[in-house]
């Protein structure tokens, strides 16, 4: 069994670091793991996206062109890659910020204001971590208990964000429903 | 220490260092440059040495001098940096120092783009620099065999006297993959007294090295340059590194591919055997030296009828291919060399049309 994930948004939106956090969780449950980020000639304030691929047995190609969940931070990044996604995936859609669904019928589609959410438990740079555990949630991808040890571990040097950032799993999780 | 997940260039750089090289020089540029930064940090806290040169000419200067003084040395560059550093290279070849080299491959010719390319195939294998020399070249394809071959290339330079190349890609330095890092490396250059410029006491022996590569003489270059083709020689008997995949089936079509790029091939294949094609891979781990014969073997089975290259540069590897196939089927090529690394997808397509 095979999965990819894609985290797409605006640079800045903390993308690449819960594609490296989600990574991690499934390395600790055993799994292989490839985390490739974009790194072209990107725009400031264009997009910056990083697929993981989460696999049972060695992963082969690690360029993936149909991934098969997406977690849409910005609304260019839903318009660009959910028509990509493989049909029964997950779509993570950053509501806060993107007014028009997924437009597709065959996807597991989870709206979520991870900005709104991040800003009411006090700082709006953890949407990120909100959409990450919410989709965690959602797809069953790595365990919460998981996910929240590498929340952690990821802190680790900045250990007074540690709290928020737990909070900011919870809520994710919460949202997911 | 367990598995960590490690950015391909920061693995590269940890595994130099607990290959016990503590010397580094060059100079920054995508998509190697976390090299740079995690040494940049890292040298200092085990009583290593970083400089920032101020170009990759004078970097791979720094490097002769650390070798031929016999200290462990390396550097890491990408294509174009790589080509400065090409002359350094032929001194270092022609004066018979061992050195590590690592290239994280991107797009070429020129300043091409920043994006995984295989382009400088012909670069790696064919010395790089001016005159009759080589480099023994090591292609990895996950991070963790880039971290493996890095280890393994500091005492293969010793071994030979001679620069060794890890040859990765774009995909490879970005990538994080988990990595298991193998235990550090004790040993130690052990006759480098017998040639090194290490600062003898004259007043214990009055033996002299000199470390160069002129030679004036016709006769002595002449010898030199034996004594060179004799370590290659030797490589190709004792070093060839390869993997085979899928290739105890009854195959049509035989695939060559390196590093990333063959990771893709493997998942084409194992598609193309869910739909009932079998075809075989040859993957070099030396692609210089060229495994010569376990490709002309691959290719010479019963049943095989075509053999496909498959890089991301615009068929260099073919002559090697054709070279060791001996004309026993025709070889073909398949690849894209703008960045994108092809998907499984249009490598079975590729196969598909000689089938």
């Amino acid at each position: 069994m095979q999965s990819e994930v894609m985290f797409a948004g605006f640079g800045g939106q903390g993308i690449l670091l819960i594609g490296k956090i989600l990574a991690h969780a499934a390395m600790e449950e055993g799994f292989e793991v490839a985390w490739i980020p974009s790194y072209g000639p990107e725009m400031r304030g264009g997009t910056a996206y990083c697929t993981v691929v989460i696999s049972d047995r060695p992963i082969g190609s690690p360029i993936i062109k149909n991934p098969l969940h997406l977690v849409a931070m910005n609304r260019p990044s839903l318009e660009k890659f959910a028509p990509a996604v493989k049909p029964n995936g997950v779509i993570l859609v950053n509501s806060s910020l993107i007014d028009i669904d997924c437009g597709r019928q065959d996807v597991d589609e989870l709206r979520v204001p991870v900005v709104d959410i991040a800003q009411k438990i006090g700082n709006p740079r953890a949407a990120n971590i909100v959409a990450l555990a919410a989709f965690v949630a959602r797809s069953r991808i790595v365990s919460i208990d998981t996910l929240k040890k590498c929340v952690e571990h990821e802190f680790q040097k900045k250990a007074k964000l540690i709290p928020l950032n737990l909070k900011a799993v919870e809520e994710g999780v919460k949202a997911a429903g | 220490m367990g598995k960590v997940l490690m950015k391909g260039n920061e693995a590269i750089a940890e595994a130099a260092i607990r290959a016990g090289c503590l010397n580094y020089f060059a100079y920054p540029i995508t998509p190697q440059s976390e090299v740079a930064e995690y040494l940049s940090r890292r040298m200092p806290e085990v009583g290593g040495v970083f400089l920032q040169g101020e170009s990759e000419v004078a970097v791979s200067y720094m490097i002769f001098g650390a070798a031929a003084a016999g200290a462990r040395v390396f550097t890491t560059s990408s294509s174009p940096g790589i080509s400065l550093m090409s002359e350094g290279v032929s001194y270092i070849i022609g004066a018979q120092c061992p050195a590590v080299f690592v290239n994280i491959m991107r797009g070429g010719p020129g300043l091409g783009g920043i994006l995984p390319s295989q382009a400088d195939y012909n670069q790696a294998t064919r010395g790089i620099g001016h005159g009759d020399g080589h480099l023994l070249v090591l292609a990895p394809a996950s991070v963790q065999e880039a971290v493996e071959m890095v280890m393994q290339a500091f005492p293969l330079a010793e071994k030979y006297r001679n620069p060794v190349m890890v040859l990765g890609d774009g995909l490879i330095g970005q990538m994080m993959e988990p990595v298991e890092f193998p235990d550090h490396l004790k040993t130690e250059p052990s006759d480098k007294d017998d040639w090194a410029t290490t600062g003898m006491d004259t007043r214990k022996s009055d033996k002299r090295n000199l470390v160069r590569s002129l030679f004036l003489d016709p006769v002595q270059l002449n010898e030199n340059n034996l004594a060179l083709k004799r370590k290659y020689e030797q490589m190709k008997k004792e070093e060839v590194r390869f993997e085979q995949y899928n290739t105890d089936s009854d195959y049509k079509v035989l695939i060559v591919s390196y590093g990333t790029m063959s990771r893709v091939c493997k998942t084409a294949i194992d598609m193309l055997g869910e739909q009932g094609f079998a075809v075989g891979l040859v993957r070099p781990l030396t692609v210089f030296p060229f495994p010569e014969e376990a490709v002309n073997k691959a290719a010479a089975k019963k049943g095989c009828e075509a053999v496909l290259s498959v890089e991301m540069s615009m068929g260099q590897m073919v002559d090697d291919i054709e070279r060791s196939v001996r004309g026993s089927c025709p070889v073909h090529w398949y690849g894209k060399c703008g960045g994108e690394v092809p998907t499984p997808e249009e490598v079975i397509e590729a196969v598909k049309q000689l089938m």
